[in-house]
């Protein structure tokens, strides 16, 4: 009796520091984010209450709202382009391929890459001067495009190493049976596995949602937002505002406005998670 | 875009520099001298080639006077000034802070965090020798607050004399009418008449260069710092909104997101004709061998009593309770007005001296137009930056960029800008 207590703090022991880097680091700063944004504090915090008032002002300002509209029409590019390409990357290594390891670096490789470096290269070949000569960084319509090529890029070999570990996790014994019913490969690809690796998937969606609400190193290293306003989006307006703009009670409200999707996202996740483990 | 490469790289040297200075400083002969001396930190944002070497003077003439100076040098101005503030709030500031001579630095004004230089601005009478917009901006319910170190015009007109001869031109513009003539008369000759980097500050120098030539000094001060929202929906100002978007007509296909560097670049090639930008084009115009008067030439308005727009690089001093830091910043203070100083760094960074008891005769042309100019107090007028905070000018900087790139009618640009300046 005397000797298991000790043994029990232990765990508990070694998770404290987990919990208070939790509780201060991430939920304080969030704390403090909401609080500061219900203030009228510039370039310091303040203890000037003003209501929802930076947020009134945040859905007033232009700027801010085809911030959401450009973050919009960029998540559901990137994010259907990356699962299509990482999804299709993914059975092509599957098909074990010879130089499979090569390949896999290959693809997993750009992600590993801090994008203000590899922005810059996107930016030269988007240049109408040289590159691939195509003007699409200085055309209002298809800057979006553009970032939403050079982002997917970067992002569809994280898709494509997440989605061939769950291939490979697939019972061979299912795949033997497909093959001797006769079902052809992209029938066992579409309506056998896609189902069975449907919770990588969703890792592989949770990701790359996080990856659009965040999305600002790709704008600032190839268009800085413009031409114009035309690829500004949400978390640039954020950063402007805290530094040089010194308004950190509006960048606060903006970056309030930026975590609800996140919740929106994680909230039904966690829920059917939960609702899983209640069942097993 | 280069600037983001200078950026990354300058920010590796310049954290190099800063790991290595003390080790460099307990290297150098001079150090058992100055072991006594408590290293003094200096926060500024000089990181490219020109302006390193200019801030070099300034770093020479305090070791000189005594200081130990430890150099913060952070690429980027904006992050510069936001290490610079957090530096402050979280109770470890540096000795001393670069800021431009704007509002940016009034928030911690009001927070009491700067300590006044009283004592050097009446020792250097700036009451009389500065500048008006720079005294008021500086200068906060009867105390000054932060030391000018150089002004810069932002909105020179910039032209290339070899395109000039190419398309024909054989006069300097001495008009807005004459300068639109110049542009189609390179634009006829293959050329690109305007050089512009398409970034949102850019459009914002431009604005302010068409809001003083074409609205005049009375227009600029009634949009630019008392925000009258009847000056903005003037026909006055929608002439000057006309005749910035006509300038638009004349930028190539390649402009939006070119760094200002690289429109200088296309008048140092004889591409392009003109470029209107502040005048630390100088330096690039300097490092490709071309000199004023005979490869390119200046112009700072049109009109004997155009005005003349004055920003610059100023230091601020945080309260510091240590008497050793007071010492070393009221040192820094005298080494930064010091004639030598104000001399050799000015030469270099392409600005004008903050003081006028100098014999500027060393300087080259277009910085002896700008000081001729200086004379003249009426022709003083600040950036908008002087006037506006932080906050303001950026939203201002949202509504010009919106209607420079996209079709919109100048009646909903004028509004957009009076929201902009409501706040």
């Amino acid at each position: 009796m005397r000797t298991s207590s000790p043994v029990r703090a232990a765990p508990y022991a070694a998770l404290l520091p987990l919990a208070l880097v939790t509780l201060g680091g991430y939920l304080g700063s969030i704390a403090w984010t909401v609080r500061t944004s219900l203030t009228a504090a510039r370039s310091f915090p303040s203890d000037v209450f003003v209501g929802f008032q930076q947020y009134a002002r945040l859905f007033d300002n232009e700027r801010w709202l085809v911030s959401l509209d450009h973050l919009a029409l960029y998540g559901v590019l990137f994010i259907a382009a990356c699962l299509a390409l990482g999804f299709l990357l993914a059975v092509l290594v599957d098909q074990n391929v010879s130089g499979e390891g090569v390949l896999r670096t290959v693809f997993l490789y750009p992600y590993a890459m801090s994008f203000v470096a590899t922005g810059v290269v996107w930016q030269w070949m988007f240049n109408p001067d040289m590159g691939l000569g195509l003007d699409w960084l200085i055309d209002e319509a298809r800057v979006i495009p553009a970032l939403v090529v050079a982002t997917v890029w970067q992002s569809s070999g994280l898709v494509m190493a997440i989605l061939l570990a769950a291939l490979r996790g697939i019972d061979p014994d299912i795949r033997k049976a497909a093959r001797l019913d006769g079902i052809p490969a992209w029938r066992m690809y579409l309506s056998i596995a896609l189902p069975l690796i449907a919770p990588a998937l969703t890792t592989a969606l949770l990701l790359l949602a996080t990856a659009v609400v965040k999305l600002f190193d790709p704008v600032v290293a190839m268009t800085g937002g413009g031409p114009g306003l035309a690829s500004e989006v949400p978390a640039k307006f954020i950063m402007d505002h805290l530094f040089g703009r010194a308004n950190i009670g509006l960048a606060s409200a903006g970056a309030v406005m930026l975590l609800v999707p996140v919740l929106a996202l994680l909230a039904p996740f966690a829920y059917a998670r939960s609702l899983r483990r209640n069942r097993a | 875009m280069f600037a983001l490469h200078r950026v990354a790289g300058a920010a590796v040297l310049a954290l190099g520099a800063w790991l290595a200075a003390p080790g460099v400083a307990q290297a150098a002969p001079q150090a058992g001298a100055r072991a006594a001396v408590p290293p003094a930190e200096v926060i500024h944002w000089w990181t490219s080639g020109g302006e390193s070497a200019a801030v070099r003077v300034v770093v020479d003439a305090y070791r000189a006077a005594g200081g130990n100076w430890q150099d913060s040098a952070i690429a980027g101005s904006e992050q510069a000034r936001a290490v610079a503030i957090n530096r402050i709030v979280g109770g470890k500031p540096p000795v001393a802070a670069q800021f431009n001579t704007s509002r940016q630095f009034h928030d911690m004004i009001d927070a009491a965090m700067l300590a006044n230089v009283d004592d050097l601005a009446a020792r250097e009478h700036w009451d009389k020798v500065l500048p008006e917009p720079i005294q008021n901006v500086i200068r906060q319910s009867g105390h000054y607050y932060a030391v000018p170190l150089d002004f810069h015009m932002p909105a020179w007109i910039w032209y290339s004399k070899a395109a000039f001869k190419k398309a024909g031109i054989a006069r300097e513009p001495a008009s807005m009418e004459e300068l639109f003539v110049a542009l189609d008369k390179l634009k006829a000759s293959g050329l690109i008449p305007l050089a512009h980097g398409g970034q949102s500050w850019q459009e914002n120098i431009v604005f302010m260069a068409v809001l003083a030539n074409v609205g005049g000094k009375d227009l600029y001060l009634r949009v630019m710092r008392d925000r009258d929202p009847r000056a903005i929906a003037s026909a006055d100002f929608r002439r000057v909104l006309l005749t910035f978007k006509r300038l638009q007509g004349y930028v190539d296909r390649g402009s939006p997101g070119r760094n200002w560097n690289d429109a200088t670049a296309l008048l140092i090639t004889g591409r392009a004709g003109v470029q209107i930008m502040g005048d630390w084009v100088k330096a690039e115009f300097s490092a490709a061998h071309q000199s004023a008067g005979k490869d390119y030439g200046c112009i700072p308005g049109f009109g004997a009593k155009a005005p003349y727009l004055i920003q610059g690089d100023a230091f601020v001093f945080p309260k510091i309770a240590d008497p050793n830091a007071v010492r070393a910043q009221k040192l820094l203070g005298q080494v930064l007005v010091a004639p030598t100083t104000q001399l050799g760094f000015n030469r270099l960074k392409g600005s004008i001296p903050v003081r006028t008891d100098l014999d500027m005769s060393s300087l080259d042309m277009c910085a002896q137009l700008g000081l001729n100019i200086m004379k003249d107090r009426t022709r003083h007028v600040g950036i908008g930056e002087v006037y506006l905070t932080p906050d303001q000018n950026g939203a201002l900087a949202d509504a010009l960029t919106i209607y420079w790139n996209r079709n919109q009618p100048v009646e909903q640009a004028q509004k957009a800008i009076a929201a902009a300046l409501r706040n």
